[in-house]
């Protein structure tokens, strides 16, 4: 018997390369939007390597946290490569979850019966804002100090028992050398694996149903004599030498801006990263990194704390029941020209509201505030009764594609 | 294609224009200094930072052999125009001599230590700032400046710029011209940028390889991509 035959009758590995890889069949009108996938999985990677790299270098105390992190960037080999890696990945990260999730609702991928995929999915983003967080207190500068102090008292809001979570969360009454510890220990394993388990959940769920496509409609569907989809080509060779392409192409963008513009307009490394923290000194208008502040923005365009509290926790929850808003039997915005609209204009108000989150608490910002809080919560609630009676076109029996 | 095209030239757009524009702080107008950001720049405002500002200031991340390891000075330059005469070891960080207590008496508050300025306060706002001291007899220092009202620090530069009061008139002018003051502050600035982030030099020599090598390993990806979707059809 060879090595092989010996491997191959002990190992579930071949088995699981036919099941994902080899014998996975995606439609083969897959799109530039479906790169965001595979790149998610590239960064994590990323993101798992330096963050390994710098984490031998940071020591979690309140004295020694901020000129620890410094110490990496000044004092070691190629340490503000592993620093900038870990600081940039974050945001692009963030770039790709949000094409992620807009090709999802363009094409309708979380509809039926891809509920799971896209409710684990939407999942893993919650878990990659805890982790972000997290690590953003890490560094202890001002702005982890303030950052820190502002999202952990909103724990206070909870009734009855808001206090004492409060007091649980940073480890003491405020902010401290405790609350860098346990943080550590969260950003570092329990938020990290539980992503890292979602991420395989998310791609086993997907495997099971198959994949939509921008036309939304099922290749299963039309099965040739072999059995499998017409239209869809295994995984690999195909998608795997597609995504390899996306990759090259990807980090040479996150080359240039780590060599290159690794502050990114300090849009990616906010100015008061730059100083330690200082209770003394509270940042009069701490704003929350861009890929939060539109959640931050609808908090704010409420006077009321708790009221503030409660729109922002409906919003970040509405994508979860999103599969059972959307009525319509036809899939994909493409054949729905008036979802597609509302769509587009929930897009440029998710970005006015970034913009928004980003600015002083000036009064000049109330009325827009509201204007775009209600124009994301107005689209959830229209969506089952739009859904219902738009006019749609007819979608064609077999996906659109032109051979490259 | 076209599509793609366009999809690109707008995302590049939002980043390059859109993105500063948006996100800008709403303070007050700054000067913006203008200068070529090379080693010279950089070691001629080292030369002016030592003799001004160290007495007060530490830059505590920075080491003394960053200077000739990254900006290629002479061993020799440093120990003669850079170092206080402190006995401090050229490996060492670039640390005042000032006691806290001291600076405590005399100041209310340590000079802050300034490696991250320019990341913190921005280039613009530093230029500024040293720009816009002014002659105020109602101060315990005497100065009082624009930019940072009741600041606690005296106008160092006064012998260069001169001195004048609150409303611009010149009380006494300086030794140098004022462009070539200017230049010094710039210059100045352009040291505590490469202090904010010495990394730069390694990240210049190294980018263009990396990305070289990226670029290279992208065709060959996209050929190889090209050659299996022949055959889908
Ligand atoms: C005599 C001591 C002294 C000298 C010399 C001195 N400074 Fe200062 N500097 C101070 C003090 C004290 C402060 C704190 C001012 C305050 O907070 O009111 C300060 C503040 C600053 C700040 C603002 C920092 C912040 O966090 O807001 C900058 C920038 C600065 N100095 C730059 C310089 C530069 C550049 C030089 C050399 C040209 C220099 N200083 C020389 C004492 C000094
Ligand atoms: C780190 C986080 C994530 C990773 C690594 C990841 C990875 C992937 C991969 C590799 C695929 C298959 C390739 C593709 O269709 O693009 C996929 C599909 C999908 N993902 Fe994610 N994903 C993540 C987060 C999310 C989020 C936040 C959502 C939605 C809220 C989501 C929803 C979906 C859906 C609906 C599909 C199926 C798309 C289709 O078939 O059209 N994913 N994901």
């Amino acid at each position: 018997m060879s090595f092989k035959d010996w491997f191959v009758k002990r190992s579930p590995l071949p088995e699981m390369w036919r099941e994902h890889m080899a014998e996975y069949y995606a439609p083969k009108n897959f799109n530039i939007f479906y790169y965001a996938g595979s790149l998610l999985l590239l960064m994590v990677v990323l993101q798992f390597l330096s963050g390994f790299l710098v984490l031998a270098h940071y020591i979690p105390t309140a004295r020694g946290a901020y000129d620890s992190v410094y110490g990496i960037m000044y004092d070691v080999h190629y340490g503000w490569l592993m620093q900038y890696m870990h600081v940039d990945g974050v945001s692009l990260i963030f770039v790709l979850l949000y094409v992620h999730m807009a090709r999802g609702m363009l094409y309708g991928s979380y509809r039926s019966p891809r509920e799971i995929v896209w409710i684990v999915g939407y999942t893993t983003y919650l878990a990659f804002m805890a982790e972000a967080f997290f690590g953003y207190v890490l560094p202890y500068s001002n702005l982890s100090y303030w950052a820190g102090t502002v999202i952990t008292s909103l724990f206070k809001s909870i009734p009855f028992i808001g206090g004492w979570v409060t007091t649980l969360v940073r480890g003491g009454p405020g902010m401290s050398g405790d609350t860098l510890n346990r943080f550590m220990a969260l950003h570092v394993t329990l938020v990290f694996m539980i992503i890292v388990g979602l991420i395989v959940l998310h791609i086993l769920y997907l495997h099971k149903v198959g994949s939509n496509n921008p036309d939304g409609i099922e290749i299963k569907a039309s099965k040739g004599p072999d059995g499998h989809p017409v239209d869809g080509i295994p995984f690999h060779p195909y998608y795997s030498v597609k995504d390899l392409f996306g990759f090259g192409v990807w980090l040479i963008i996150f080359g240039a801006i780590i060599f290159y513009a690794p502050t990114f307009h300090h849009i990616f490394l906010e100015r008061t990263m730059s100083t330690p923290a200082n209770p003394l000194k509270s940042l009069p208008d701490v704003t929350p990194p861009w890929y939060l502040s539109p959640f931050y923005a609808m908090l704010r365009s409420i006077p009321n704390k708790n009221a503030g509290i409660i729109l922002m926790v409906v919003a970040v929850l509405f994508p979860f029941v999103l599969p059972w808003l959307d009525r319509n039997p036809v899939k994909s915005t493409r054949y729905r020209p008036i979802t597609r609209i509302m769509l587009l204009i929930f897009f440029i108000n998710f970005f006015v509201l970034a913009y928004l989150g980003e600015q002083p608490p000036l009064p000049k910002y109330f009325f827009a505030e509201r204007l775009g809080a209600f124009i994301y919560v107005a689209f959830f609630v229209l969506l089952p009764f739009v859904s219902k009676f738009e006019p749609t076109r007819a979608p064609p029996a077999r996906v659109r594609f032109r051979a490259h | 294609m076209k599509k793609y095209v366009i999809w690109a030239g707008m995302t590049l757009g939002l980043l390059t224009g859109g993105a500063p524009a948006v996100f800008a702080d709403n303070g007050p107008q700054l000067l913006t200094p203008h200068y070529t950001y090379n080693a010279k720049t950089i070691i001629s405002g080292a030369r002016l930072f030592a003799t001004n500002c160290m007495a007060c200031h530490s830059i505590k991340f920075m080491r003394y052999e960053f200077l000739t390891n990254d900006l290629g000075m002479s061993k020799t330059d440093v120990h003669k125009y850079i170092m206080l005469p402190t006995g401090s070891a050229f490996k060492n960080n670039m640390t005042s001599a000032m006691p806290t207590d001291m600076a405590h008496k005399w100041f209310g508050l340590p000079p802050p230590d300034l490696s991250q300025i320019v990341r913190y306060k921005s280039q613009d706002w530093i230029y500024t700032y040293l720009l816009s001291f002014y002659r105020d007899p109602k101060r315990p220092s005497g100065w009082n400046n624009h930019l940072f009202p009741n600041v606690a620090m005296p106008d160092v530069l006064a012998p260069y710029g001169g001195i004048v009061n609150e409303r611009g008139q010149v009380l006494r002018a300086g030794d140098e011209p004022p462009p070539k003051f200017k230049e010094q502050v710039t210059d100045i600035v352009a040291f505590l940028r490469f202090v904010s982030d010495p990394s730069v030099v390694q990240r210049h020599d190294d980018g263009p390889w990396v990305l070289g090598l990226l670029v290279f390993f992208t065709i060959a990806a996209y050929f190889l991509k090209k050659e299996y979707w022949k055959e889908v059809k």
